[in-house]
C-alpha cells in the first residue's frame, strides 16, 4: 500500500452529540453521546476500505463526518494535504466534487419530484455551471449507460423504478462529477440477495475502470468481505481492529471481530452445523455511559482486570493488522 | 400422518389493477419436530402462503387450496375455531418485534392473556409461567423484566420476548417470518441457538421463513426456495446446497458473498424479479434465467421429482445435467 498515494487521512476523529435522557428534568444538564470517539485511518488511492460494525458502533456517523453532514466535535480529517474541519464553505465545494456519497435507502435518497436527468445531472450543475445543458444530457446519458440503465428511462421519476435500479441512479449521480472517492453507507442492505450481487459487481468493475476509492460501510461482513482491501472494525464508536482483509477473516486479532466473524450464518449446511459460534452475552451497553478502558470488555470472554484500565489505542501487530486490544 | 399438510395454496389479492396471485401451488409436509425453511426474495410470495395458513391475511386477500393441520383445513375454519389454534397449538414470530408487540401492555400482561385464554390458568399461575418462558429465552432478572413495557426491551430481548411469548402454550408448530432480519448478526448469532435448544427441548416444529441462506444451512432439514409465488425447488438441505438443480437456486447461491471461499466477482442474476400483476405466461423465472428456451417462455413447468435425484422436487423444463452450475458452486462442491 505504501507505494500509493495517500489521500483521505483521519486523525482521533470524535463526534459528540449532547442529548436529553427520557426522565430528566429540564434543568438537568444534558449528557453527552460519543457515536464516535477517537477513529483515525488512512485511505490511499483506488483501495477500499471497509467499516464493519453492529448498529449503534458509529460507523454511518464517521461516513457523514468526512463529509461535514454531520460536523466533528474534534480531530483533523486531511484531504489530499487540506484539513477540512477548518475549511472555509469554499473549500467544501470544491472538495465534494471529490468525495461524492452513496446512501443506504435508494428510494429516499432521490428526489421524488425529479425526473432522472434532473437527478443524475444537479450534481453538474452545480459543480460545472460551465456547461451547456447539452453537454450535461450527453454526460448523464452515458453514465447511464456505464451504470446499466437504458436511456429511454431519462424522463422517469424515481418511484418508477425498483430498488436496484433505484441504486444504480444514486451511483450515477455519484459518479457524474468523476470522483475521487465515493463513500458508500450500505448501498447493499435493502437489496435483494440476487440485485445486491449486481450493485457490487458494477461498484467493483466502475472501481477498476475509473480508479476510484471507496469507503464501504456494511454490516454484513460477507459482502464487505468481498469488496475490501482492508477493513475497519468499529464497536461502541471506538475502532477494535483495522487489517488487510485475508489477515482480518484467516487470524481475527481481536475478539469481537472474532465473535461478530463467528456469527455469521455460512450458507453450507455441514458448515454451518459444525462450527463452534462464539456468542456474545448480554447487550451492548449505551454510548452515552460507555465502559471505562477498551468498551467491549463488558461482553468479551477473555477481559482481565487490565481491560478496565487505560483505554486502549489501536496498536501494530503486525505489517497488515492493527488491533486496540490489549491482549492480543 | 404430518402434523401440516398444505395442498395447492393459492393466495390471490384483489388490487385496483386487477386480480394479483401473489402465491400459486404451494405444496409441502411438515411431520413433528421437522424445521422446513422457505427461502426467496422479497415479493415471492413467502410470507404470504404462512399468513393464508394463520388466517391473517389483509381484507381483499383470498386463500384457496388446503392448509391441514392434524386433517383439519385451517383455510376453511371459522374466525372462533382458528383462534382456538392460533396461538396455542400454532404459533407466529414476526419479523420486527416492536411492531408485534403491544406498546401500551406490560410484558407480564401481554402473556398471561395468552395463558388465561388458552390454558384457563389464574392470573398468578400465568405469570409464574411466562417468567419461567421468559428465563428459558434467557432474558437476565426475568421476574423484573415481566412487569416492563416493550420499549425497555433492546431489540434482541424484544425479540426473545416473542419467542417467549410464542412458546407459551407449548406449541406442536412455530412459524417464524424472518425474525432475524432486523438484528445485528452476534443477536441473530443469540437467537437462532435458542431456536435450536428450544426446538430441541420442546420438539416444536419449525417453519423458517427467511432470505438469508446461511440462516437456513444452519437450522432448516427440509427447504423450499420460491421465486414469484411459486415454488422453484424443494428438497433436503444438502440437496439444495450441494447439488441445486434449479437455475435459480444456483444463482442464488452464485450472488451471495461468502466468507467461507474467495471468489472474485459474484455471479449475479441479470435483470429484476417479475412484477406479480404482470407475470410471465410460463416459467416466473423464464426472464432472468440463462437457460431459457420456447418451451420456458410458453409453458408453466410442473414441480415435479427430479429425475437425477426424487427426493428432490423442481419446477423447471430442462433436465439437470443440462444446466451447467455456475463455477463458483462446482469450486465448492
Amino acid at each position: 500500500m505504501s507505494d500509493k498515494k495517500l489521500i483521505l487521512s483521519v486523525r482521533d476523529v470524535k463526534v459528540h452529540f449532547k442529548v436529553k435522557g427520557g426522565n430528566d428534568w429540564p434543568w438537568t444538564p444534558k449528557k453527552t453521546l460519543k457515536a464516535v470517539d477517537g477513529v483515525s485511518f488512512d485511505l490511499y488511492e483506488g483501495e477500499t476500505l471497509g467499516v464493519v460494525g453492529e448498529s449503534g458502533c458509529g460507523k454511518s456517523t464517521l461516513a457523514r463526518s468526512i463529509l461535514n453532514l454531520i460536523p466533528a466535535t474534534a480531530g483533523e480529517i486531511v484531504w489530499m494535504g487540506k484539513d477540512l474541519r477548518q475549511g472555509s464553505e469554499k473549500d467544501w465545494l470544491a472538495v465534494r466534487r471529490d468525495i461524492q456519497m452513496i446512501f443506504q435507502d435508494p428510494l429516499a435518497s432521490l428526489n421524488p419530484r425529479m425526473t432522472i436527468a434532473q437527478i443524475i445531472g444537479e450534481p453538474l450543475r452545480v459543480h460545472r455551471p460551465e456547461l451547456s445543458s447539452e453537454e450535461v444530457m450527453k454526460r448523464v446519458r452515458a453514465m447511464m449507460v456505464k451504470v446499466g440503465l437504458r436511456e429511454q428511462m431519462i424522463n422517469r421519476y424515481p418511484h418508477e423504478f425498483s430498488g436496484g435500479q433505484c441504486q444504480r441512479i444514486g451511483i450515477a449521480r455519484a459518479l457524474i462529477l468523476e470522483p475521487k472517492l465515493i463513500i458508500c453507507d450500505e448501498p447493499v442492505s435493502a437489496l435483494d440477495v440476487s440485485i445486491q450481487a449486481q450493485i457490487i459487481n458494477l461498484l467493483k468493475e466502475l472501481q477498476r475502470e475509473m480508479g476510484l476509492a471507496l469507503i464501504f460501510i456494511a454490516h454484513d461482513l460477507a459482502v464487505v468481505k468481498h469488496i475490501s482491501d482492508r477493513i475497519l472494525v468499529m464497536y461502541l464508536g471506538r475502532e477494535m481492529e483495522l487489517a488487510e482483509k485475508h489477515a482480518l477473516y484467516d487470524k481475527p486479532s481481536h475478539p469481537y471481530t472474532r465473535a461478530l466473524l463467528s456469527a455469521i450464518p455460512i450458507p453450507d449446511p455441514k458448515l454451518e452445523r459444525n462450527k463452534v459460534i462464539q456468542i456474545l452475552q448480554g447487550d451492548l451497553p449505551s454510548p452515552i455511559n460507555p465502559p471505562s478502558g477498551c468498551v467491549f470488555r463488558t461482553r468479551c470472554p477473555l477481559a482481565e482486570a487490565q481491560c478496565a484500565g487505560e483505554r486502549p489505542e489501536l496498536r501494530r501487530l503486525s505489517a497488515d493488522t492493527q488491533s486496540s486490544c490489549l491482549l492480543a | 400422518m404430518s402434523l401440516l399438510q398444505v395442498n395447492n395454496l393459492g393466495v390471490q389479492f384483489q388490487t385496483p389493477d386487477g386480480l394479483v396471485s401473489a402465491v400459486n401451488g404451494v405444496s409441502f409436509d411438515l411431520q413433528a419436530g421437522q424445521t422446513l425453511g422457505i427461502v426467496g426474495e422479497s415479493g415471492s410470495g413467502k410470507s404470504q402462503s404462512v399468513l393464508a395458513m394463520m388466517g391473517l391475511l389483509a381484507k381483499n386477500g383470498k386463500a384457496s387450496g388446503e392448509a391441514l393441520y392434524n386433517g383439519q383445513n385451517l383455510l376453511t375454519m371459522s374466525p372462533r375455531q382458528l383462534n382456538a389454534i392460533r396461538g396455542d397449538r400454532v404459533s407466529m414470530i414476526f419479523q420486527d418485534p416492536m411492531t408485534s408487540l403491544n406498546p401500551y401492555l406490560t410484558v407480564e400482561r401481554q402473556m398471561t392473556e395468552v395463558l388465561e385464554l388458552h390454558k384457563g390458568m389464574t392470573r398468578r399461575e400465568a405469570k409464574k409461567r411466562a417468567i419461567s418462558l421468559l428465563e428459558a429465552v434467557r432474558i437476565p432478572e426475568a421476574a423484573r423484566r415481566v412487569d416492563m413495557y416493550p420499549h425497555e426491551f433492546s431489540g434482541g430481548m424484544r425479540q426473545r420476548v416473542m419467542i417467549a411469548m410464542a412458546l407459551l402454550c407449548e406449541p406442536e408448530i412455530l412459524i417464524a417470518d424472518e425474525p432475524t432480519t432486523a438484528l445485528d448478526v452476534t443477536v441473530q448469532a443469540q437467537i437462532l441457538s435458542l431456536l435450536k435448544d428450544l426446538q430441541r427441548d420442546f420438539g416444536t416444529a419449525i417453519v423458517m421463513i427467511t432470505h438469508d441462506l446461511g440462516v437456513v444451512a444452519g437450522l432448516c432439514e427440509k427447504v423450499m426456495v420460491m421465486y414469484g409465488g411459486r415454488v422453484m425447488e424443494y428438497g433436503s438441505a444438502n440437496d439444495i446446497f450441494y447439488q441445486p438443480s434449479h437455475p435459480y437456486t444456483i444463482g442464488l447461491l452464485g450472488a451471495l458473498p461468502r466468507l467461507d471461499h474467495d471468489g472474485s466477482e459474484l455471479v449475479s442474476i441479470p435483470g429484476n424479479p417479475p412484477n406479480m400483476a404482470n407475470m410471465p405466461k410460463g416459467c416466473p423465472f423464464s426472464e432472468r434465467c440463462t437457460h431459457v428456451s420456447e418451451l420456458c417462455i410458453s409453458t408453466l413447468p410442473p414441480l415435479a421429482a427430479s429425475a437425477a435425484n426424487p427426493a428432490v422436487l423442481r419446477a423447471c423444463h430442462k433436465a439437470p445435467q443440462e444446466l451447467k452450475p455456475s463455477v463458483e458452486v462446482v469450486a465448492h462442491v
